[in-house]
């Protein structure tokens, strides 16, 4: 028997596998397919305060090993995700999940932070300060890592739950961001959400996604996501989520090898539904194969 | 919906960049006419949806035109292939609402769930007309296997080649005695079809979708009943509800 629980900031997790927000909705769509329940937690959709659609579509653009999106943090809104989702996700999932929340101010974050702390199933906020795909907000915060720090500040002053800050691959230098929020009392830190990216239509000539740009994801973007694990695992000491063109059982025990404490598992989910579930059930194989008794023992193995 | 293994029992050329494939394996969450299946196409990341022109206990049928990379990938494809399919997709179509003498229009790749809902009317005991819009005559693709259903089938072209000179629209605006609408084509035709309609109906959209099965949100549409997802709350819209 090998051991596949991971302590994740005192949440044990029966896995490392989570999908990551806006792969997975609230868990309905998947929980049709089979008990999601196997899984060691799952990242909901990113929150905001207010309700929004989104950007205008298309808004997704196929790629060579991946796909753009520019979705845009379509929510009903923090106070609806309480009222209307929390509990119809509470239906297909009982162990604790992971609060992916999303902001254009300081404020938004501490408000929605503080609402989404307080729900019982919450076990980790994820903070997002790095989606590619909005103005005035979003990744804005984690490419500066005064900014960052700030609303790290602001986050752990209104709740009481492990926050982990999601970071964009989008930088110059990772590493002084998740720095800078491990100082200003992060306790742990997701990396990566989408590098910006863009396609365009030959038939037009012009961007395939209206909104020109979008996040890339998929298993083209695994080699970067690794680096960039790696690299911060050697200069913090709170845990990490390693997110980033995961596709297989291998990809999660190489993330954790690199420095990751759980792992998810994002635009893999878009094309193979099944896509968590066959990792899960693969991980204690392959950990056999490769002579893996306890995936605690591979974090960081690999510096 | 499921996720299953298919065979292509036939993928024939029927008119200029127009196939015809059947694909044998487990059917059976296809339901309803209007739904769709989205195919895993090896080198490819994203699937590809396309809409079930037919189905039975055994295999379904899909008319597809060559677009881009998927469908010329899948054009090349032949006998006894195997492909990754996620079947049983949306919400097809609501044949309770049609009244007796519903109309039916469909323009090019469109025109492919028109032909089980025609079927299920017929079923039904309804009498459904049919509407096909093409750009030119060369273009014509299942006048006959609508004809053989014992169907009016009138046709349009943009070049006047065949049938009525203009739009589907063009040949509605002649008509005066259906009691409902259903389309599937082009947006600019479901909004013409929307304009010239007297009557309520139901149009299926297109979308450049991610998972196609509601988890992504790439291809959501606000309507005057809330935002939809075309995948899963769609890919069918009431009249009423669109917002153009």
């Amino acid at each position: 028997m090998v051991n596949t629980k991971v302590n994740l900031c005192g949440l044990q997790l029966d896995n490392p596998v989570i999908p990551a927000s806006g792969t997975f909705g609230y868990g309905y769509e998947f929980a049709e397919l089979y008990d999601i329940n196997i899984l060691g937690s799952f990242s909901f959709k990113g929150t905001t305060r207010e309700p929004r659609f989104g950007n205008p579509t298309p808004r997704i653009a196929d790629c060579t090993a991946g796909l753009i999106n520019s979705v845009g943090l379509q929510n009903p809104g923090v106070e609806k995700v309480i009222s209307q989702e929390l509990p119809k996700l509470k239906k297909v999932f009982s162990k604790p999940v992971i609060a992916n929340v999303s902001g254009f101010s300081v404020d938004d974050y501490a408000y929605s932070c503080e609402k989404l702390d307080k729900e019982e199933q919450v076990g980790i906020l994820e903070v997002n300060v790095s989606c590619p795909n909005v103005h005035h907000g979003g990744m804005s915060f984690g490419t500066d890592p005064k900014a960052a720090a700030e609303i790290t500040r602001a986050v752990k002053a209104v709740t009481t739950k492990p926050v982990f800050i999601k970071l964009t691959p989008n930088v110059t230098d990772i590493v002084s961001i998740a720095k800078a929020c491990e100082e200003a009392g992060a306790d742990g830190i997701s990396l990566i959400n989408t590098m910006l990216g863009m396609r365009i239509d030959l038939k037009t000539g012009k961007p395939t996604v209206a909104n020109k740009k979008g996040g890339f994801s998929g298993p083209a973007v695994f080699p970067v996501a690794l680096r960039m694990v790696y690299e911060v695992y050697e200069a913090v000491n709170i845990p990490l989520i390693g997110v980033g063109g995961v596709q297989s059982a291998e990809n999660v025990i190489e993330m954790m090898m690199a420095g990751a404490t759980a792992v998810e598992v994002g635009a893999a989910n878009l094309v193979n539904p099944f896509a968590c579930k066959e990792i899960v059930e693969n991980l204690p194989a392959v950990m056999e194969k490769y002579n893996i008794k306890d995936l605690n023992d591979i974090i960081g193995g690999a510096h | 919906m499921k996720q299953s293994i298919f065979t292509i029992k036939s993928n024939t050329n029927i008119a200029p960049n127009t196939y015809k494939m059947v694909l044998a394996g487990d059917t059976s969450a296809i339901t309803l006419s209007g739904q769709f299946i989205n195919i895993k196409i090896e080198g490819l990341f994203l699937r590809r949806p396309l809409s079930v022109c037919d189905y039975d206990g055994e295999s379904f049928t899909v008319l597809y035109k060559t677009v881009g990379k998927g469908t010329d990938m899948l054009k090349d494809m032949g006998e006894g292939d195997k492909l990754d399919v996620l079947t049983g997709l949306g919400n097809g179509f609501d044949t309770s609402k049609s009244g007796e003498r519903p109309l039916l229009i469909g323009g090019g790749a469109g025109i492919s769930p028109m032909y089980r809902l025609a079927k299920d009317l017929i079923s039904e005991g309804k009498k459904p007309e049919v509407i096909l819009g093409f750009n030119k005559k060369e273009e014509i693709f299942f006048e006959d296997e609508f004809k053989a259903l014992g169907l009016n089938v009138y046709i349009s072209t943009v070049d006047g080649s065949r049938g009525t000179k203009g739009f589907v629209s063009d040949v509605i605006k002649q008509l005066s005695r259906y009691t409902y609408f259903y389309t599937c084509g082009p947006e600019p035709m479901l909004k013409a079809v929307s304009d010239v309609t007297d009557t309520s109906g139901q149009l299926s959209f297109e979308a450049r979708m991610g998972c196609g099965f509601g988890a992504c949100m790439g291809c959501s549409c606000e309507t005057k009943y809330g935002t939809k997802r075309i995948c899963k709350d769609g890919p069918v819209l009431q009249k009423e509800e669109v917002i153009w």
